[in-house]
């Protein structure tokens, strides 16, 4: 315990300061330095992070002798600002909480983070030199890992708002880092306001919670009381908002916050464009850790979503469901590799979401049929899909760097010239589809049961489903990229595509490795939604399904792109409004451009115009005028003739003599 | 021996005549001859206040010698001046200065 404290300010101060230094002093370094100087200080704090996680788990920390659950540790705890006067004893804190959920957090920001300092120093050399803005790249990665670091271990609502705008600024600037390039700045203005458009949401919710609960304290807001509610259902019994209960209204608004972040139907427009960023940064930001903050925010407060606010993760649920299956559409019908990658993201994280929105909360003593299954397969999917999805992003990024194309159009055969990237990949593509050994055969397979297991029959057809179509776009990616037809230029070419330099090739093998493993680690002792050990049991019927769906899935595709032939543009042709569509992205992105236009711009921003035009500097406008007349008006007062001066004199005289003989 | 309300009836007419020419005379030289007539006004009461209340002092005396001398000086610089204003200006009304209000 003394030893995570020792190490524990570390890890949010080091990447902090890590930012100002690089920050404050790029212009002395080159690209190259202010890359080992940013990617020393992760390591640091990647094995800081390391240490406290396994102390957690493992060394007795979260688990003292004799105890059957994971503690709840709050290693420190400062106070930040104090809210006297409206409500007192209401203070927002800064400080480091942790539980298995942040334990598990720390693993995987590090992991992530560390990999993709490394990567980065082959993604951002080209053509013999390091690319000009690394220093600039550097430091706001490093910004990026204080802020994810700071937001998965903040002890209340409030400090965990702070961190999730930084990460919203780090991934604003990282998406604009090629800001010559108009498509990218327009991608980065479009995430920021879309994800803060959500998070205004979330701020209401945070205030109504806050409101009434008198605290921003997640462990006070997470106690169950006697009566075997929360503190946030207990404080808000019996109000209703629009014939809706407000406790459900305020997690539903917290919710929404964070399906701007995690990209859900209708928020996830962001998301396919932010793939103009520099790919390293897109593995760690749209890949593998900011995108599954949402998936953490409600996990964070699973006890109050369960127990009080069931209707909202019911919402979650269909969201949720919704989403899976809508990006896994659109993703099938993609030609840009890295946006094949985003739309799998987006229903990746919706699986996710529908785990935890089909789990509930067993009290002890009253018998449920539901289970917190959902809970623990949500945080093992979201484990396993940030190490997998990090190294599909990560391999594109080698393939993009050698073909130096987006468009699958660009590629084909490249098996031969990049056996070590064709390996990872196809390792990537096997664990997203559900294939074992692979780790995302163990969590979805999960996902799928606790569906199940919780009555969710048609979420679960629906999942099943998306499983299937997730087997066939990642195939079809991967069949494009590596058999299909080889692009006639790569023979004749000098610069021939060839596996990268040890720096980019590193971190793909480390991610391969941990895919490969991480399905067994016992993630049902670790992590569970009560924190308790539970059993986790293979249900046989689930994943005989799911395989064979995959396995369908993968055929599809391999009949279809492992070589050329006619048939996919045949079914292209049948299905041609489909395609359209999907290709299209089912013209959400439009729906939205249109709202903004006609709605926001037309109405409401035009009549906000005219007040301010006309009423706001109309009213300074008058008292510009006045002071003007007034001043012009006396102006003649001081006309410099002496005897005028003598004039008013002798009259002020007259006038106070008069007074003062006659009152 | 006349009394001292006509002595007083004497300077107020004086004052009242200096103030007027102050007013409104448009020449420089006008207008200080009237502040020398706003003087002797203050003079005259100086001198008559002191014969009819006081007479075995002298204080009223002094003070309108003191009078009499700094309105020689006033009258030394203002002339001084008013010769300044005529050759830059060409003009010897009191309408030609207006620099002091800048």
């Amino acid at each position: 315990m003394e030893n995570i404290i020792t190490f524990a300010p570390c890890v949010l101060l080091l990447p902090f300061l890590m930012f100002l230094f690089l920050g404050l002093t790029n212009y002395k370094w080159t690209g190259k330095q202010a890359g080992i100087i940013g990617t020393a200080g992760i390591t640091v704090v990647a094995f800081c992070c390391y240490y406290i996680a396994l102390q957690y788990f493992f060394g007795g920390v979260g688990k003292p002798d004799g105890a059957t659950a994971y503690q709840t540790i709050t290693v420190f705890n400062m106070e930040w600002m104090k809210m006297s006067v409206a409500h007192p004893g209401l203070t927002i804190s800064i400080g480091f909480l942790l539980d298995p959920i942040s334990a598990m957090m720390l693993i995987v920001i590090s992991t992530v983070s560390l990999m993709v300092h490394i990567y980065s120093f082959g993604y951002m050399f080209e053509h013999g030199h390091y690319d000009e803005g690394m220093q600039r790249y550097y430091c706001v990665l490093s910004l990026f890992s204080f802020a994810m670091l700071g937001l998965v271990l903040a002890t209340n609502i409030f400090q965990m708002y702070i961190f999730w705008e930084l990460v919203g600024v780090s991934s604003f600037l990282l998406i604009g880092y090629y800001y010559k390039k108009p498509a990218a700045i327009s991608a980065c203005k479009k995430a920021f306001i879309v994800t803060r458009f959500a998070d205004m949401f979330y701020l209401i919710g945070i205030l109504i919670v806050s409101y009434y609960t008198k605290t921003f304290d997640f462990v006070e807001m997470n106690t169950l009381a006697e009566n075997g509610h929360t503190l946030v259902g207990n404080s808000m019994e019996g109000l209703t908002f629009m014939g809706l209960s407000l406790t459900t209204l305020a997690m539903f608004l917290i919710f929404l916050g964070g399906a701007g972040k995690s990209a859900m139907f209708p928020f996830h427009i962001w998301l396919p464009d932010a793939m103009e960023g520099p790919t390293p940064s897109s593995a760690l930001i749209h890949a593998a850790t900011m995108v599954v903050a949402g998936v953490f925010l409600v996990a964070r407060l699973f006890p109050v979503f369960a127990i009080d606010a069931p209707n909202a993760l019911e919402a979650i649920t269909y969201i949720g469901a919704f989403t899976a299956l809508f990006a896994a559409v659109i993703a099938v019908a993609q030609t840009d590799i890295k946006r094949v990658l985003a739309f799998s993201t987006i229903s990746q994280i919706a699986y996710m979401m529908v785990a935890l929105g089909v789990a509930r909360f067993s009290i002890e003593g009253v018998e449920h049929v539901e289970t917190t299954l959902g809970f623990t397969a949500s945080m093992w999917h979201l484990f396993t899909h940030a190490m997998f999805k990090a190294m599909l992003f990560l391999c594109c990024g080698c393939i993009i760097h050698c073909v130096e194309s987006n468009e699958m159009a660009k590629m084909g055969g490249l098996k031969k010239y990049m056996p070590i990237t064709w390996a990872c990949f196809g390792i990537g593509c096997l664990a997203i589809a559900g294939i074992p050994p692979f780790s995302g055969f163990f969590s979805k397979g999960e996902i799928l049961s606790a569906c199940l297991e919780n009555q969710c029959t048609g979420i679960y057809v629906i999942m099943t489903l998306t499983a299937g179509l997730t087997a066939f776009y990642m195939f079809r990616l991967f069949y494009h990229i590596f058999y299909y037809e080889e692009n006639p230029e790569y023979a004749t070419s000098e610069h021939k595509p060839h596996d990268q330099k040890w720096p980019m090739t590193l971190p793909l093998i480390v991610f391969a490795v941990l895919t490969c493993v991480c399905g067994f680690f016992p993630f049902g002792q670790l992590i569970t939604a009560s924190h308790e050990a539970i059993e986790i049991e293979t249900n046989w019927f689930v994943e005989g399904v799911s395989l064979t769906t995959a396995a369908l899935g993968i055929g599809i595709a391999y009949v279809l792109y492992y070589k050329k032939n006619d048939k996919p543009a045949k079914i292209m042709a049948k299905m041609q409004g489909l395609c359209t569509a999907a290709s299209h992205r089912f013209y959400i992105d439009e729906v939205w451009y249109g709202i903004t236009r006609s709605f926001i711009f037309g109405i409401i921003c035009k009549s906000i115009a005219w007040f301010d035009r006309h009423c706001i500097d109309g009213f300074m406008d008058l008292m510009g005028w006045l002071t003007n007349r007034a001043s012009s008006e006396s102006k003649d007062f001081q006309s410099g003739h002496v005897q005028q001066y003598a004039w008013v004199f002798v009259m002020g005289v007259v006038v106070i003599g008069t007074l003062a003989l006659y009152l | 021996m006349i009394p001292v309300e006509m002595y007083l009836i004497v300077s107020t007419l004086l004052f009242f005549i200096g103030v007027f020419g102050f007013l409104v005379r448009k020449n420089l030289v006008g207008m200080l001859m009237s502040i020398e007539l706003i003087l002797n006004a203050v003079n005259i009461n100086f001198v008559a206040f002191n014969r009819y209340l006081f007479p075995e002092q002298i204080e009223g005396y002094a003070y309108s010698l003191f009078v009499i001398v700094v309105a020689a000086a006033e009258t030394a610089v203002a002339i001084a001046i008013f010769f300044n204003v005529y050759r830059r200006k060409g003009s010897e009304t009191v309408k030609s200065i207006r620099e002091l209000k800048h």
